[in-house]
């Protein structure tokens, strides 16, 4: 299995990952050989296999419907790049 | 007073022998000697000392813990409120966590003195300790060489008596293979065990934190304290906590020790085998006995786990977006630059290389052919283990194929850098506890034997630790100029 240039552009727009143009070649190669040592899980038949997300199975844990935290906003805001009256600022999006 | 144990020390600040702002002066001062090894990402001196100054209050009052007053250290991915919180990466060099993890918290708690933030692999994604923005780490047995990682920092600091004991998290490995290639005492817990709540997630099906000191018995005191349910992380499970120094000194004779076939392949250093070979020798003086188990499908951990472990960063790793906190690259086109520049400049290349493999992993078309079929696979290896640990009560083995490997070696060959898990992905996949103690060593450098047992066997790991511990002194050796 072996991916081009052209894909590796294509995941890295889809993760939003800037990617250096000089470093797309060297992506495509690791990448490729990773999936060829992916692939050999396809040696193995697993038709009646149960995926496994969790060990152990778990499932999540239901909890009452009731408000444990408290307003953090300005604590948090603290570290942020870039606030106006309480909110996080970004680029224009919509003109 | 660097390589006392943990008991000795409490002993010691109790009768007064020294103070914990001695003590804790005494760490400050070795971590500034000896920080060409770039251990500390931050150390927090002033903090330390108030920390000890406390102590020292809580131990004259008679309300002290074993910890209280004991210099520790915590691995850079737990959240430390008011502290830099950077998990190795440029992409958080700016973070100052708005609040404890759980570990942490428990710690404060025991009364434990924080001296610093250990550096790791870049979210905790290596098995070198080369991947951290903030340079590699020496190993202090072999400057040239590699601690192992992604705990790198931690098993480097604890070997080199820059701190009591250390934090770690174990995803693939990161407890265990530095334990082992820096000669202390590891231990990775069950799934669930110890809470994830304030851990930064690298992949959550997988991680987990867990001690690394200088002996099974100093381990068990850590994971006494890090141990419990905790409401705020989703997957901690809810049972009793036991009392982990209770049964380090019951006789192992009789132990069923499994050794599988598949861990003693053509991969294996024959040096390493042969300490391994010796530490079961060790334990059948002990009255154990030995018997073959196997784990036909252990060579498709490395693939499921890369699959697994690479879906699930590239879905924690979103939420590093350049918006609410973290790096932010400067003068944004517009959103999608924002996200696009911020991203690519905040994360280092085997990040950015795990996050595009589990984005392709997880899009339409490929979900079925990776991650299913890798979880499925997870499954038949989780199988696996689950028929050996009903015929035996532990598994043994090496940690890691070599002793530890030069810096620079590997790190150009990532697929290389992960076959070097192969003994201990496995564990991860199954979500077992698993211990790495001081077996040997091999070139001057140390070598762990790897103790797998079966869920919550935790105590079960310390006592069969702590009683080789007892009859050897691997554990207690220290690496030239840190005696």
């Amino acid at each position: 299995m072996s991916l081009t240039t052209d894909d590796v552009k294509k995941i890295a727009h889809l993760a939003r990952l800037g990617i250096d143009e000089s470093d797309i070649e060297s992506y495509a190669k690791d990448l490729s050989r990773m999936l060829d040592l992916m692939t050999q899980m396809s040696e193995l038949n697993t038709d009646d296999v149960i995926p496994m997300a969790h060990p152990m199975d778990q499932v999540q844990r239901l909890r009452p419907d009731t408000v444990t935290e408290r307003n953090n906003r300005e604590q948090f805001q603290v570290i942020a790049p870039q606030v106006e009256a309480g909110l996080y600022l970004v680029p224009k999006v919509i003109e | 007073m660097h390589n006392k144990s943990i008991t000795d020390l409490a002993k010691g600040l109790r009768s007064g022998e020294f103070s914990s702002v001695e003590l804790t002066q005494a760490f400050l001062d070795r971590i500034k000697r000896h920080s060409s090894l770039n251990c500390y990402i931050t150390v927090t001196e002033d903090l330390a000392l108030q920390e000890a100054k406390a102590a020292d209050d809580r131990i004259a009052k008679g309300d002290a813990t074993l910890l209280t007053g004991i210099p520790i250290a915590q691995k850079d991915i737990f959240c430390t409120q008011g502290v830099k919180t950077t998990c190795g990466s440029k992409m958080l060099d700016n973070f100052i966590a708005p609040y404890n993890a759980t570990v942490v918290e428990k710690f404060n708690q025991a009364g434990s003195v924080m001296l610093g933030k250990l550096n790791m692999d870049e979210f905790a994604m290596g098995s070198s300790n080369e991947t951290s923005y903030y340079g590699a780490v020496r190993n202090p047995w072999d400057h040239n060489a590699i601690p192992g990682g992604s705990s790198g920092g931690s098993a480097a600091a604890v070997a080199a008596g820059l701190a009591v004991c250390a934090t770690g998290t174990d995803t693939g490995g990161s407890i265990r293979q530095p334990a082992s290639h820096c000669g202390i005492t590891g231990l990775k817990p069950t799934y669930g065990r110890v809470s994830r709540y304030g851990m930064i997630a690298y992949a959550s099906s997988l991680d987990q934190g867990g001690p690394m000191a200088r002996s099974a018995e100093d381990a068990a005191i850590m994971l006494q304290v890090m141990a419990g349910f905790d409401e705020r992380d989703s997957t901690s499970v809810d049972l009793p906590v036991p009392d982990y120094r209770a049964e380090l000194n019951n006789s192992i004779e009789g132990l069923k020790i499994g050794l599988p076939k598949e861990f003693f392949g053509a991969g294996l250093n024959s040096e390493v085998a042969a300490v391994i070979e010796a530490a079961v020798n060790e334990y059948r003086k002990l009255g154990a006995h030995i018997k073959e188990v196997s784990m036909p499908n252990l060579k498709l951990a490395i693939p499921a786990y890369y699959v697994i472990a690479s879906a699930e960063c590239s879905a924690n790793l979103s939420r590093f977006d350049g918006v609410r906190y973290g790096y932010r690259c400067a003068n944004p086109e517009d959103l999608t630059d924002l996200y696009t520049r911020s991203r690519g400049e905040g994360f280092g290349k085997e990040v950015k290389r795990r996050i595009l493999m589990g984005t392709y992993a997880l899009s339409a078309g490929y979900y079925d052919a990776y991650y299913i079929k890798a979880q499925k696979v997870r499954r038949l290896i989780s199988d696996d283990f689950k028929k050996a640990l009903s015929e035996v009560d532990v598994i043994m083995g090496p940690v890691a194929p070599s002793a530890a490997f030069r810096i620079g070696e590997k790190i150009g060959n990532p697929i290389e850098m992960y076959l070097s898990d192969i003994y201990t992905i496995a564990i991860n996949l199954a979500g077992l506890p698993a211990m790495s103690i001081p077996a040997g060593v091999v070139g001057g450098k140390p070598v762990g034997l790897q103790i797998i047992g079966n869920y919550f066997a935790e105590h079960r790991l310390l006592n069969i630790a702590h009683q080789y511990q007892q009859v050897t002194d691997w554990h207690q050796q220290s690496p030239k100029g840190f005696e």
